[in-house]
């Protein structure tokens, strides 16, 4: 197998696009920038495993070499995991919409004993 | 005895399925997970006597055996963490249970419905992360693990917990993005992630390609378990979540990291390659964390920075990778998993009585609670390593293999652990003299009022901090008197167990010295994976011939990229 410089390339801008994304304080730039960096880590485990018949045991294969169904079987457990991970993400950005009615996680809101300790500081 | 293995994680996704089908009945779901928790501590204690006694445990399976299926291996090490993690998760869930019934069970600080299902979830991954025996089995128990983080920590929704959950996430997650790439790199190098075969296969790999690989892996695992540079999420964030939520935190998340970390150095990368850089990390954690935590005004946030100063320790004995090491950092880590729980618990009953954990509110505790007092107070100094307590045990040991190790970095390590150690003191001290000894604070000085009392909104600020004061005390010796039994009954409880490891400190110490001989001895590992025969289902032997055939294409893939 031979090194495929389109994938190469594809797997690093994507994984560039989405941790730009990731850094944004809009949460759903932040899912986009996690399903784009997560493909492209897909991408990449797909890319170790070479190319082949499918990998099925029993299946005629006109004497071709079976495609490598470990990267596939880890690249669906990576899938279900996104699955799962950006639905929490998104029940996220709604619930903090519903709140803040705006997209991005407030910053102005400091935790309680930051607050807390401004107040205290002044009073001492 | 094999069968016991996956009962470390059967038990308590058993437990979820139920609690789920029980969300509405609460009685019904604090007895199922109390009762499968408490069933899993016992298995893990048995584990623990039978791998003491007859080397690890190892289950392939299905059957596959070891390079192709999933295998669970407990060593001496896994199984030991299994056991002060469950003694940890059990007591936290106790206490979780009694806040939330003194709470009435509504309220958005513990949401009862989902708060067993999710803990078990975070149960479940942590026992998996020290039972898994492939790098992408470890890989899955993270990401159950931190998705069940993710919705504890942000449990009730509101602004403050999404606000302080979101930078957490980002984190987490682009953390598990790095892991699974180098485990896709590390399987386009060598063909395949179980981590007994990888410790043969990474050694005949270039030099080069390997310090990618391990570096990769060293990231992923620093950011969980917050080392200096990576470790700014971790103040930020566990300080908002409920009490229960960031003890279990506090003490279990940060040490899968550590271990994760352990496992890798001592497994797969034994050439002490990075010996330097982790030490220099572990240098900078120790010290900018403790340096943060004398600078808080909370008692959570201050908490949270000596969580990830006390880190460098373990990292420390990791880094030195000599046996001594090894065992002290194995010590450590469960010493510190059950100071720094029983501390948050503490200081959830603090903010219980007093309704804050601001230091400059927070006085005349030992009075108002001296119970609440001596939880706090021994924890605090086991934390500081005042000796006899197990903290100056480990510490010790660190510092002791740090002289026999005999390197310049070596030797400015014990020296930088040792000003830790004062420092962690002279933090949990300030609290201490603020919160317990002094009486409830004069919220302005004498001299203040006076001024404030020359105009007319003055006088009525003054009076009205006065109001605020009285009400404070009343309230404090009220809540003492009533505290729930639970929430202390667990807190004593953990605090008991960490004196534990001081009192029986020879025979536990015995098992982090072994753990950490197993670790320098990685034959013992890798032979009680690769070889123990289990016969392989039929079929799988045209399987495993396609897959070595692939193993040397992609290994040749791999050197010429």
């Amino acid at each position: 197998m031979t090194t495929n410089l389109v994938l190469a390339i594809t797997i690093g801008g994507l994984f560039a696009a989405g941790v730009y994304l990731m850094l944004s304080r809009n949460l759903i730039r932040v899912i986009l920038g996690f399903l784009l960096a997560g493909h492209s880590v897909n991408l990449l485990l797909l890319s170790t495993g070479g190319s082949g018949s499918p990998p099925i045991v029993g299946e005629p294969n006109n004497g071709e070499p079976m495609a490598d169904p470990i990267p596939q079987a880890l690249i669906l457990t990576s899938i279900v995991i996104s699955l799962a991970v950006s639905t929490f993400l998104f029940a996220m950005a709604y619930r903090n919409y519903i709140l803040t009615r705006d997209p991005e996680i407030d910053d102005v809101l400091e935790p309680d004993e930051f607050a807390d300790a401004e107040a205290g500081a002044g009073d001492e | 005895m094999t069968w016991l293995l996956p009962m470390a994680i059967i038990l308590p996704i058993t437990g979820t399925a139920l609690t789920l089908v029980a969300s509405r009945r609460p009685r019904v779901q604090r007895a199922i997970s109390v009762t499968v928790l408490s069933i899993q501590l016992v298995v893990e204690l048995v584990m623990l006597l039978q791998v003491g006694r007859d080397g690890p445990l190892v289950m392939h399976i299905g059957g596959w055996t070891a390079p192709l299926g999933v295998t669970l291996v407990a060593d001496e090490l896994a199984a030991f963490m299994l056991v002060v993690s469950t003694i940890v998760s059990l007591a936290v869930l106790v206490y979780g249970i009694s806040q939330g019934i003194a709470d009435r069970e509504v309220g958005p600080e513990v949401p009862i419905s989902i708060f067993h299902p999710t803990f078990l979830i975070l149960v479940t991954g942590v026992s998996n992360a020290f039972i898994a025996g492939d790098l992408f089995n470890l890989f899955v128990s993270f990401e159950i693990l931190l998705t069940a983080s993710y919705v504890l920590l942000t449990s009730g929704g509101t602004r403050e917990r999404l606000r302080a959950g979101a930078p957490y996430i980002v984190v987490s997650l682009l953390s598990s993005l790095i892991f699974l790439s180098a485990i896709a790199m590390i399987y386009a190098a060598t063909g395949t992630v179980n981590m007994a075969d990888l410790s043969g296969k990474l050694a005949a790999l270039p030099e080069g390609i390997v310090a990618v690989l391990q570096a990769l892996l060293l990231v992923a695992f620093g950011v969980k378990a917050a080392v200096f540079p990576m470790s700014a999420w971790l103040p930020d964030s566990y300080p908002s979540a409920p009490a229960p939520v960031t003890a279990v935190f506090a003490g279990l998340l940060t040490k899968v990291g550590i271990y994760a970390i352990i496992r890798v150095q001592t497994l797969l990368f034994p050439t002490g390659s990075y010996a330097t850089l982790l030490m220099i990390a572990a240098l900078l954690t120790m010290v900018v964390g403790i340096l943060g935590a004398i600078s808080q005004s909370g008692i959570k946030r201050m908490l949270s920075f000596t969580l990830i100063s006390h880190i460098g320790y373990m990292l420390f004995g990791v880094a030195l990778g000599s046996e001594t090491g090894l065992s002290a950092a194995i010590y450590y880590v469960a010493h510190h998993i059950l100071v720094q729980t029983a501390l948050f618990l503490a200081v959830g009953l603090i903010e219980r009585v007093a309704g804050t954990t601001v230091l400059a509110r927070l006085g005349g505790l030992a009075a108002a609670s001296p119970v609440l007092a001596i939880l706090f107070f021994i924890p605090a100094m086991n934390l500081a390593g005042v000796p006899p307590l197990s903290g100056f045990l480990g510490k010790v040991g660190l510092f002791e293999a740090g002289i026999e190790d005999g390197r310049v970095l070596a030797l400015i390590l014990v020296i930088g652990g040792a000003l830790t150690s004062l420092l962690t003191l002279y933090a949990i001290i300030r609290v201490w003299g603020r919160a317990f000894w002094r009486p409830v604070p004069e919220v302005s000085g004498a001299g203040a009022e006076s001024d404030a009392l020359q105009t007319e909104s003055g006088r009525s600020l003054a009076v009205r901090r006065r109001v605020q004061r009285d009400s404070q005390r009343r309230r404090a010796s009220e809540e003492a008197s009533h505290l729930p039994m639970g929430m202390v009954g667990a807190t004593t409880a953990v605090v008991a167990v960490g004196l534990l490891l001081t009192v029986a400190a020879g025979p536990i110490y015995g098992i982090a010295e072994k753990a950490g001989a197993s670790l320098s001895d990685r034959s013992v590992y890798v032979n009680a994976v690769l070889g123990s025969g289990v016969p392989a289902p039929p079929g799988s032997t045209v399987n495993q011939g396609e897959t070595d055939g692939s193993t040397s294409t992609d290994g040749s893939t791999g050197g010429g990229g």
